[in-house]
C-alpha cells in the first residue's frame, strides 16, 4: 500500500460517496487507476464496507442501542478470539472491541426496544460459557457519530459575497 | 442645514467606492444563490480555541490588555513565527497584536508614510492597500502583475515602478485573489534589488498557512537581507478560521513597531482581550486542526481547478490562499458582464477580477471555502452557462 492508497482511504473515510472522478483528481491519477485501486482495496479487505451515518432519532422507527461490557475468561490457546468471534456472529451486535482496563469486550448491541436488547443480553451473551459478567448501558442520545455532529451548528452565517 | 459634502474630508471623498458594490448588493440579497463569493473559511473556529475564549470570560478576563497585547500571546507569536517561518522576533519590542491583519497593515503604512511618499502595490490584490495608502497621504503606485508570471512580483516590474519617492512595497502573498505565492528565489531577487536602499517591505502573509503541495510558505523576512526592511503582517482569521475574532499581528524592527504601537495605542487601545486568550491556544495546540483544514482546502482546490479547465475556462494552479482565478477571456465577456450574467442566469455568485484592480480584467475570483458538493453544483451551473453563451 502506497501514499496514494492511503490518501484514497482517507478521502473515503471522510465521504464514502466521493465520486471516483473526484478521487482521481485529488490524488493526481486517472479515473481508471482510482477505480482499480479502490477495487483492490475492497478485494484485500482493507475497505470492508460503506455505510450511511443516519440520525435514527429523526426516523419514525423504534431503535435502541446499548453498550455491553463483558468480562470473559480467555481460553487457553485461543485468548479472547474465540468468544469475540462468537459474539460477533449475532446480527444484533453492531461492533465488538477487545478493551484494556476494567473489562474485556465492549459490545454494541442494537434492537427495537429496551426489552428486546436486555433479553438478548441475558439470554445470549450472559449464557456464553466463558462470559463471567455483563454490564449493560443503554444509549440515551447520540450527539456525534463517525465524526459527524448530529446536533450540528446550523446554517452558514456568512454573506454570499465578500472580498 | 449642514452641507455634509463640505464637512467631509477631501481625501476620504476622493477614495472611490468599489464600482461593483451594486453587483454585491444584488448577490447578497438574492434568494437561492449558490455562492463561491466569500473570502472567509467555512470552518468554525476549532472548539478548543473557542473554549479557551470562554474560559477566559469565566475567569473574568474582561479588561484592557497592554497596548502591545498580552505578554503571553506575544511570547507565543514569537515562538510560532520562529517555529514556522524561521524568523526571530523579540516579543518585548518587535511584535504588536492588532485588530486583524487589516489594522496591522493600516498601522504599518501610517507609521512610515509622509505626504507624497509612494507605496508600490502589486495587483490584482486585496482591496485595502490603495485606500489605506491614500488615507495616510501616500501615493499608491500600481504594478499590474501578469498571468504569464503566475502573478508574481518581478524585479523588472519593480525597476520600472521604483522612484526616489518610493517609501515601501506591499507584498501581498499568498495572494487574494490570484492564489499566487512568492518562492524563495523570487523574494531573494527582490532583496538583492533593494539592497542598499531604505525601501521598506510590508509583507501581508495572512494566508501563509494555506500553501499547498510539498512547498512550504517562505516568509519574506526569512530571506537574506530582508528582515531589516520587512514589516511582517499575519493574523488568525484564515489559518485558524477566526475571522470574527478580529485578531492579527505585526512583527518588525523595533523602531517601526514602536511607532505602529503608538498609533494603535491612541486609535485602538488594545486588541479584544477574549480573542487574545483564545489566540494563545490557537498558536500552542492547533497544528493538527490547521493541517486538517489545509487538507480539505487542498482537495477542493484540485476539484475546482480541474472543473474550470474541463469547462474551458483556463485556470492555473493556485498555490496558496483559498481562491482560484480562472480566465473567462474565452467567453468574450468582460469580468463584470460574466459575473452579472452568471448571477442572473444561474444564480451563481463569483467576484469579477476587476474588483482587485484593473489587471483583474478577464478573470473571476472563485473561493473554495465551500463543501465539495456545493462547489460541484456551482461548477455544473457555470458549465451550463458557458455552453449557453457560446
Amino acid at each position: 500500500m502506497d501514499k496514494i492508497d492511503k490518501k484514497i482511504l482517507k478521502l473515503l473515510d471522510m465521504n464514502a460517496r466521493m465520486e471516483t472522478a473526484d478521487i482521481a483528481t485529488v490524488t493526481d491519477i486517472t479515473e481508471e487507476e482510482a477505480a482499480a485501486r479502490i477495487a483492490a482495496l475492497e478485494k484485500a479487505g482493507v475497505i470492508c464496507g460503506y455505510k450511511a451515518v443516519v440520525d435514527w432519532e429523526k426516523v419514525d422507527l423504534d431503535s435502541v442501542s446499548a453498550i455491553i461490557e463483558l468480562k470473559v475468561t480467555p481460553k487457553a490457546g485461543f485468548g479472547f478470539e474465540e468468544v469475540a468471534a462468537r459474539v460477533a456472529k449475532y446480527p444484533e451486535v453492531e461492533s465488538v472491541y477487545l478493551m484494556s482496563g476494567a473489562y474485556d469486550l465492549n459490545v454494541v448491541v442494537k434492537g427495537k426496544t429496551f426489552h428486546e436488547v436486555s433479553n438478548f443480553v441475558s439470554r445470549e451473551l450472559a449464557t456464553i460459557d466463558s462470559v463471567t459478567s455483563t454490564g449493560t448501558q443503554f444509549v440515551m442520545r447520540r450527539y456525534k457519530e463517525y465524526k459527524v455532529e448530529l446536533i450540528g451548528e446550523e446554517g452558514d452565517g456568512r454573506s454570499k459575497i465578500s472580498l | 442645514m449642514i452641507d455634509y459634502t463640505k464637512v467631509l474630508s477631501e481625501t476620504v471623498k476622493s477614495i472611490k467606492p468599489s464600482g461593483i458594490r451594486k453587483f454585491f448588493d444584488i448577490a447578497n440579497t438574492m434568494e437561492n444563490v449558490i455562492s463561491l463569493g466569500v473570502g472567509e473559511p467555512d470552518f468554525r473556529t476549532p472548539w478548543q480555541v473557542r473554549s479557551a475564549g470562554i474560559r477566559s470570560l469565566e475567569s473574568g478576563e474582561t479588561r484592557y490588555t497592554s497596548n502591545r497585547g498580552l505578554e503571553g500571546l506575544r511570547d507565543e507569536i514569537s515562538r510560532y513565527v520562529l517555529r514556522k517561518y524561521g524568523v526571530e522576533y523579540d516579543p518585548k519590542g518587535e511584535i504588536l497584536v492588532t485588530v486583524g491583519g487589516s489594522e496591522a497593515i493600516d498601522g504599518a503604512v501610517r507609521a512610515i508614510t509622509e505626504p507624497g511618499d509612494e507605496v508600490i502595490i502589486p495587483q490584482p490584490s486585496y482591496v485595502c492597500y490603495e485606500p489605506i495608502v491614500r488615507l495616510a497621504g501616500g501615493v499608491p503606485v500600481i504594478i499590474n502583475t501578469k498571468a504569464e508570471n503566475d502573478f508574481k512580483l518581478t524585479v523588472p516590474e519593480l525597476r520600472e515602478a521604483v522612484t526616489k519617492r518610493t517609501k515601501a512595497i506591499i507584498l501581498p502573498y499568498p495572494c487574494n485573489p490570484t492564489g499566487a505565492i512568492m518562492e524563495y528565489e523570487d523574494i531573494l531577487a527582490i532583496s538583492e534589488y533593494l539592497r542598499g536602499t531604505d525601501i521598506m517591505v510590508i509583507s501581508d502573509e495572512i494566508y501563509a498557512e494555506l500553501t499547498y503541495g510539498e512547498r512550504r510558505h517562505v516568509c519574506a523576512a526569512s530571506v537574506p537581507g530582508m528582515k531589516e526592511r520587512t514589516i511582517l503582517i499575519n493574523g488568525f482569521s484564515k489559518a485558524f478560521a477566526m475571522t470574527g475574532w478580529r485578531l492579527g499581528y505585526a512583527c518588525g524592527p523595533k523602531p517601526i513597531i514602536d511607532m505602529v504601537t503608538k498609533i494603535h495605542q491612541f486609535a485602538i487601545m488594545c486588541a479584544p482581550t477574549t480573542s487574545q486568550y483564545a489566540a494563545i491556544e490557537a498558536m500552542r495546540n492547533c497544528d493538527s486542526e490547521v493541517e486538517r483544514m489545509l487538507e480539505e482546502y487542498d482537495m477542493r482546490r484540485k476539484i475546482i481547478v480541474s472543473g474550470f479547465n474541463k469547462i474551458g475556462l483556463t485556470c492555473r494552479e493556485p498555490k496558496g490562499a483559498f481562491y482560484a482565478f480562472p480566465s473567462i477571456k474565452s467567453t468574450g465577456l468582460s469580468s463584470e458582464e460574466f459575473c452579472e450574467r452568471l448571477l442572473e442566469a444561474k444564480h451563481v455568485a463569483v467576484v469579477p477580477g476587476t474588483a482587485f484592480g484593473d489587471s483583474g480584467e478577464g478573470f473571476v475570483r472563485v473561493s473554495y471555502c465551500y463543501s465539495t458538493a456545493h462547489i460541484k453544483e456551482a461548477l455544473k451551473r457555470i458549465g451550463e452557462f458557458v455552453e449557453e453563451i457560446k
